[in-house]
């Protein structure tokens, strides 16, 4: 599993009711699965849907722009989103039904204020492209990019606690001092958050 | 494949539910591929309005064409019967060799015709329990069906809930839409409405109503199929022998005749009252009647499916998220409209098969 994957599985208990919203090839569940979780995972891509299902994930064909409103309040322990909210149409209303439906909710996220992308705009004047963000303009499914500052002020306006805040760079330099400047120098963030139901 | 049906006589007595009784009947199934010692490896297939027994196979090497199912069940297939043992029969009630209106009422020594018992999906899954206990199948790993056959498979999940490991739910709803019943209804009027119907005594007339089930198969086929998929199978292609002649009348006329022939006219009006009245959740809303059932779900929906569409099939999801079952569902993109179950279709075939390789058997 990748890095990032691992932290965010080490941040969910054993046992935990688990949904995780754009769940890929269903990776990070069935890891969890190993570890007595369950709950579902949801899907559009067709493809990553079979490969779901082949690992024995409980995969759901699920637009995450369409709400999750078949899901209760507080049904799951955690709600996970990994490297899609910044795909979603809204990001603000896919987190509010985060934490409307998790006790805590996870989310992983490239950082667009990160150094490389800050010199590719602000200096060589062209739109970002990077390991974190391999799309040009007219192709990206990332249509809601933002940085950690961004995030952190959106969870303010949704009266979201933040829990634990993880920042990934992998570039040597940036591995050691990455938490110095993390909005500088990070380039995914990894965010444990609780609503306030 | 080759395959024989097999004939068994249950001399048990069946009480229906809509009240009606039947002393004895008798079932026509195939299998396909071998119950294994531990018998944890047997999948019921659950046959649609029209379907039968018959889904996988040929009888004999010069059958012109195999079960209806056949795509999906066999050696390495989706339903792999290297792997599964495969039970599939033809239900109570129908016209393929199970006890149906065509049947000899032993009271009267004469056929049923309309007076055969009512029967509905319950009674159809108390019989396919009846039919495991005859196989020695404690458990079934898997009931599968496609529409009145979904359904029959959801039942099961109530019914037997400790019977079933896997329920496979593909183009199926939770009930009847009223536009579903409305058009059953067309269907059942233009049988009855059939000068040749009389009464359903027909056979005593030897006659049988041609064209009111014709007309009822050419209703139901249309509403089985997508305007797109129409469209781009027909368009407006005229027949080359009558340029006033549209494919599409050809097409119809064509279906409704090969339908009668092997269709019968009391059968398909007992089928889409089994249709119509199917509704587990009549009482108490579905995710609570659901809470009883031990098995995993899977859930397949057609995109262009406008009979059973794609809606209804998230509305058994959500009543499974709702009472905290394993189930997983995915949509499959199709213009066949509800007959893609029928259908190959690369994804459909890859879902499934996916699906159906988890399910844990001896070896």
């Amino acid at each position: 599993m990748r890095d990032s994957l691992q932290q965010v599985a080490d941040w969910v208990s054993d046992d935990s009711r688990v949904l995780d919203l754009g769940c890929g090839e269903g990776e990070l569940l069935a890891h969890l699965m190993g570890r007595g979780c369950t709950g579902y995972g949801l899907e559009i891509d067709k493809d990553c849907i079979v490969s779901a299902l082949q690992k024995g994930v409980s995969v759901i064909e699920q637009n995450l722009d369409d709400g999750l409103s078949n899901f209760d309040d507080q049904s799951m322990d955690v709600v996970i989103m990994t490297q899609a909210l910044q795909a979603t149409r809204r990001p603000d209303l896919a987190f509010a039904e985060m934490l409307r439906v998790g006790r805590e909710a996870i989310i992983t996220f490239p950082n667009f204020a990160h150094i490389s992308h800050r010199i590719q705009l602000g200096i060589l004047g062209r739109m970002p492209v990077s390991k974190s963000l391999p799309y040009q303009w007219y192709d990206t499914p990332n249509i809601h990019l933002s940085t950690f500052y961004d995030f952190e002020q959106l969870c303010k306006q949704q009266n979201a606690t933040i829990l634990e805040r993880k920042v990934v760079s992998q570039s040597k330099l940036g591995g050691q001092i990455v938490n110095l400047w993390p909005n500088l120098l990070g380039e995914l963030a990894l965010y444990r958050v609780r609503g306030s139901i | 494949m080759i395959t024989t049906p097999i004939d068994h006589y249950f001399d048990q007595p069946l009480n229906l539910t809509r009240g009606g009784r039947l002393d004895g009947y008798t079932l026509r199934y195939e299998t396909y591929g071998a119950l294994n010692p531990q018998a944890d490896n047997a999948i019921l297939i659950c046959h649609a309005l029209s379907g039968d027994h018959h889904a996988a196979g040929r009888h004999s090497p010069e059958d012109k064409k195999p079960g209806w199912w056949d795509h999906y069940i066999g050696p390495g297939k989706a339903i792999d019967t290297d792997r599964f043992f495969v039970v599939s029969l033809n239900n109570l009630g129908g016209c393929s060799g199970s006890t149906g209106p065509t049947s000899i009422n032993p009271q009267t020594q004469q056929q049923w015709g309309p007076d055969f018992p009512e029967v509905c999906v319950q009674d159809w899954v108390e019989v396919q329990a009846r039919l495991a206990d005859l196989l020695g199948i404690p458990v079934w790993a898997a009931v599968v069906g496609g529409s009145l056959g979904g359904m029959q498979a959801l039942q099961w999940s109530i019914q037997f809930p400790q019977r079933i490991r896997h329920c496979v739910v593909i183009a199926a709803a939770p009930k009847l839409s009223t536009q579903n019943i409305a058009f059953n209804e067309i269907a059942r009027q233009a049988i009855q409405r059939d000068p040749d119907f009389f009464d359903g005594r027909y056979q005593n007339h030897d006659r049988i109503p041609h064209s009111g089930l014709g007309l009822a198969r050419m209703v139901g086929h249309v509403t089985y199929l997508s305007d797109e998929g129409l469209g781009s199978k027909f368009g407006r292609q005229r027949q080359a022998e009558d340029e006033d002649l549209f494919q599409i009348e050809s097409y119809l006329r064509y279906q409704a005749d090969q339908f009668t022939h092997r269709f019968d006219a009391n059968t398909y009006i007992l089928m889409t009252k089994a249709l119509d009245w199917f509704d587990p959740a009549a009482q108490r809303p579905l995710d609570q009647v659901l809470a009883q059932s031990q098995c995993d779900f899977h859930i397949i929906s057609f995109s262009s499916d406008w009979r059973f569409s794609p809606q209804r099939s998230v509305e058994i999801v959500n009543a499974l998220i709702k009472a905290s079952k394993k189930v997983s569902y995915t949509c499959v993109e199709t213009d066949h409209g509800h007959d893609g179950f029928l259908l190959p279709n690369d994804h459909y075939e890859a879902a499934l098969g996916a699906y159906l390789k988890g399910i844990e058997v001896s070896a």
